[in-house]
């Protein structure tokens, strides 16, 4: 059995007929066919999958497709606008905030979730916002970096 | 065409060529990649620890609407999974792709079922109706010694694989009858879990015109694959076979090995002729991949009068799961033994290992690879002894140290290694300086009073990597050589392409590299492209792993610089009219001394070797040039790690308050990217001192087989760390550098415990098994207590 889904990801539309146990991070990576979220875990912990969904920075792995219809959604691949980088991205270069990259969508994502809630993180704060999201390779020093990095630049803009 | 650089790159923290697509989303892993018609695996694997596998009825699971083909281990008719390392005396047991009669571990693959979807795969493998004979099952090591206990294969008696020694019994004996003290430690060094963040998969396609089979497989050793899945499992041309491991998402030794699925996976691909892509569920990693660690030891140490250390005896057994992982048997053996003497002049040391069978989950090199085991019983007992010497554990570290050699001496130890270059002493002294060891003894006797306490933990380490010379490596026991091949192609424009037998899965060869090049010949880095990871391309390499890429695959680099900057010397001297001796070679030009003006650059000169209109009598057209690189002795990294914590004796809580590193790692080519290993590899120690435990209940059931359980390291629960480096350059290598990726891995996990342990003296706690978990620590106050 199928069920209609409709989403708008990254300003296009897409509309698909799905298996309702199809979850989100599968209808974007298989059906859509964006391939920069991962999956990284099945219990929700890695955060590899973390998106935006109306805004709100969601674990695509956790949610089906069927209950982001008619939502609208931002993966890593719509960051960047007319090929510039977002100051996160950015951040993530300058200061070595990645090594295998494969958590790097994902940190990325919730770092914008954490920089709206707090424009002006602490270490302390930034730390506390990225819990949710395991890296195995950087040991955290440089994403912390990079997201303070992103957080100044943003604030000069 | 080529401008000239004049800036040096090497040294230099430049950022990653990597970043670009990483950063939005465009890197290529396997599970990305896309062919059409392709089909799903999935596995069908054991619930029990060890049974008998009676019978595998696959017609419902056939009958699914959707599955293709459902295969077992009586369809796949293959070579047993291969181990390359063999040891005196060691057995073998055969290691089936799919299980055949026995079931030895929880998560063995018993059947793959294949789909065109991978829901519909999955919908299979509940189908499958498997018929089981549950037997006893045995997870601890020393257990399965014991008469009585569970025999996982008819001919290996008390599931011992080999019993394994180094160093001198009867100097020991010597050395602890004329102790003035001994201290004794019985420990553990518990299973870790890598958990690299991309799951293992693969994708293994045929092609209809060839029957060439293309594997993509998350890989640290593309060619290692190859040769083993084609010369001893699937019996099939190494020159029919492609393997491709593209982006790749973290290794830390798990994706070195080859495995039951990939091997599944390309022979379904052959019978099936349609692609078949698998790739691993995160609980599948926790049951399948090769674990790391998991050794039972009891050690002691002998000192004399004044605290010099005088012996070293060590008993361990090493937990080497269900079956040998394709380098099991080398990581309890001959990469810790020969690690025991640590920075430490220790006259006589013997080891014994033994290697044992259980019901577990293979077990094989994960990030220090019998490195980390080696410095952290060095580390805990230096530490014990400190304590019932009543000396301060920095002071009897330092009495200890081998005295600096440098300029091409080596230190012999008594464990067959012989140190390249080293200079101990300085490590200490900054380190303690960093961490201002001696204020915080001060603040801990304060803290006391107030009823808080904080600990400082130090560990020194040395570390062997860069494996390894060949010859030596055979005599030891292994099956392939440990060089390193670079083939570097200068095309008719200049620009060169640079063929590396490394992988790069988070370690950013493809910037490094282009540095170590660019600077060399004194072109543009963007002129320098860097491929690896396939082996249509790249002549046959070993790949990444025991921290090798710049020693090994960077050497085997400039041994082609060399070649090739001799070429272009040859058509400068040629083109103007010079002998070869009065050329200089700088920036990207060749000019004669005294002339200046006399000047090909290295644009022209690539041409001409192109062109061939001008070049020497007898000279071949072209510029390019291949070298294997055999290291003459592995490199060894050194340093002193110091780590402060505050524990709180009533949750058990540990807070790291503060880390220190100061690593020697020989000349670096780019700073920021060696720090980034060394941040990683810290995480990683910590979270072996504090938090992870792949733990397996006595019958072989893993009870921490999802994140849930099993707890990695979370961005809350570290610090930021403090680094520092002294260079030692190497002198075996002609970068001069040393190994540094997993220096940080072996250093942190004493360092942490030694800190926390360190804060609970005045408890009377003398040791806690790792990791020191909130409920570990409580336990252990409350026990002292009594």
């Amino acid at each position: 059995m199928k069920l209609p889904v409709k989403m708008t990801i990254n300003g296009q539309q897409y509309s698909h007929e799905v298996e309702p146990r199809l979850l989100l991070v599968h209808y974007i990576r298989e059906s859509v066919g964006l391939t920069g979220t991962h999956v990284g875990c099945d219990t929700s912990q890695c955060g590899a999958c973390t998106i935006l969904m109306n805004g709100q920075a969601v674990k695509s792995c956790t949610l089906f497709a069927v209950q982001a219809d008619g939502a609208s959604m931002t993966t890593i691949e719509g960051l960047a606008k007319n090929g510039d980088l977002h100051p996160i991205q950015q951040g993530f270069w300058e200061k070595h905030g990645l090594q295998c990259g494969f958590c790097t969508p994902g940190m990325i994502m919730q770092a914008h979730q954490l920089l709206e809630r707090y424009p002006k993180p602490t270490e302390e704060i930034i730390r506390h916002q990225l819990e949710g999201n395991l890296c195995r390779c950087t040991g955290y020093h440089n994403i912390v970096k990079a997201i303070q990095w992103a957080a100044d630049h943003m604030a000069t803009k | 065409m080529a401008t000239v650089s004049q800036e040096r790159l090497f040294g230099k923290s430049i950022k990653r060529r990597e970043d670009p697509r990483f950063i939005t989303g465009r890197g290529q892993y396997v599970d990305d990649v896309k062919l059409p018609g392709t089909t799903y695996a999935a596995f069908v694997r054991s619930p029990h620890a060890h049974a008998k596998l009676k019978a595998v009825n696959t017609t419902k699971a056939k009958g699914v609407p959707g599955v293709v083909a459902v295969y077992t281990g009586q369809d796949v008719k293959v070579g047993a999974l291969p181990c390359g390392w063999m040891l005196p005396d060691i057995k073998v047991p055969p290691r089936p792709v799919l299980a055949q009669g026995k079931v030895r571990y929880v998560g063995e693959p018993v059947a793959i079922v294949i789909a065109d979807s991978a829901y519909t795969a999955k919908d299979g493998a509940e189908a499958v109706q498997v018929e089981y004979e549950p037997l006893r099952g045995v997870a601890n090591p020393q257990k399965a010694y014991d008469k009585g206990a569970p025999q996982l294969f008819d001919d290996i008696p008390q599931n011992r694989s080999f019993y394994w020694t180094i160093g001198d019994k009867a100097a020991v004996e010597t050395a602890f009858r004329s102790a003035a003290k001994v201290v004794s430690l019985s420990f553990v060094n518990q299973r870790l879990i890598p958990n690299a963040i991309e799951p293992r998969a693969c994708l293994a396609s045929v092609s209809p015109a060839t029957g060439d089979l293309t594997l993509w497989v998350t890989s640290q050793n593309p060619h290692v694959h190859r040769l083993l899945m084609a010369a001893f499992v699937l019996g099939i041309p190494e020159t029919k076979m492609r393997v491709i491991a593209p982006d790749v998402g973290g290794g830390f030794g798990s994706k070195i090995f080859v495995y039951n699925e990939e091997v599944a996976v390309s022979w379904a691909a052959k019978a099936l002729g349609r692609p078949v892509k698998w790739t691993a569920e995160r609980r599948e990693s926790f049951l399948n991949d090769a674990h790391g660690r998991d050794h039972v030891t009891e050690a002691e140490m002998a000192f004399d009068r004044d605290g010099k250390i005088l012996g070293l005896r060590v008993r361990t057994h090493a937990n080497l799961g269900a079956y040998l992982s394709t380098f099991a048997p080398l990581i309890p053996s001959y990469l810790y033994g020969p690690l025991l003497s640590g920075t430490y002049k220790i006259p006589a040391i013997f080891c014994e290992v033994w290697g044992m069978l259980t019901n577990t989950a293979p077990v094989d090199a994960y990030r220090g690879a019998g490195r980390p085991e080696a410095t952290y019983l060095l580390e805990r007992l230096v530490d014990r002894s400190a304590h019932e010497l009543r000396v301060d554990p920095a002071e009897l570290r330092r009495k200890n140290l081998i005295p600096a050699f440098t300029g091409g001496q080596v230190y012999q130890t008594p464990v067959a290694f012989a140190y390249d270059s080293g200079n101990y002493e300085p490590t200490l002294t900054r380190g303690l300086e960093l961490a201002r060891y001696t204020e915080v003894r001060k603040e801990q006797e304060q803290a006391r009073q107030q009823g808080r306490y904080i600990g400082v933990g130090v560990s020194t380490y040395i570390e062997a990597c860069g494996p390894a010379p060949s010859a030596v490596a055979g005599s030891l026991g292994a099956g392939a050589g440990l060089w390193e091949s670079g083939q570097v192609r200068v095309h008719p424009t200049g620009a060169v392409t640079v063929f590396t037998g490394s992988h790069s899965h988070g370690q950013g060869h493809e910037t490094t590299f282009a540095q170590l090049v660019a600077d060399d010949l004194g072109i543009p880095m963007e002129h320098v492209e860097i491929v690896h990871g396939d082996t249509a391309l790249i002549p046959f390499g070993m790949g990444t792993y025991g921290s090798r890429s710049a020693c090994v695959g960077g050497s085997a680099i400039v041994k082609c610089l060399e070649k090739i900057k001799d070429k272009g010397r040859k058509i400068a001297a040629h083109l103007l009219e010079a002998g070869e001796q009065d050329l200089l070679f700088e920036a990207g030009k060749w000019s004669v001394k005294g002339s200046p003006d006399k000047v090909k650059d290295w644009g022209e000169v690539a041409l001409m070797a192109y062109l061939a209109h001008n070049i020497p009598q007898g000279m071949e057209p072209g510029l390019e040039a291949t070298s294997f690189f055999d290291p003459p002795n592995f490199t060894f990294p050194f340093g002193t790690h110091v780590a402060v914590v505050e524990v709180d004796p009533e949750s058990g809580q540990v807070k790291l308050l503060r880390y220190v590193a100061v690593d020697d790692v020989g000349r670096v080519i780019n700073p920021m990217i060696v720090d980034g290993m060394v941040h990683g590899g810290i995480a990683q120690g910590v979270g072996q001192a504090l938090w992870e435990h792949g733990v397996y209940s006595d019958d072989g059931q893993l009870l921490s087989a999802t994140m849930m359980d099993y707890a990695l390291p979370k961005a809350d629960q570290l610090p930021s760390y403090q680094t520092e480096r002294t260079v030692t350059p190497s002198p075996v290598n002609p970068l001069g550098v040393k190994g540094a990726g997993e220096t940080g891995t072996i250093a942190a996990t004493p360092t942490v415990a030694n800190a926390v342990i360190d804060a609970l003296a005045p408890f009377g706690v003398t040791h806690i098994d790792l990791p020191l978990t909130a409920e570990a620590i409580w336990k252990a106050v409350k026990a002292a207590k009594k």
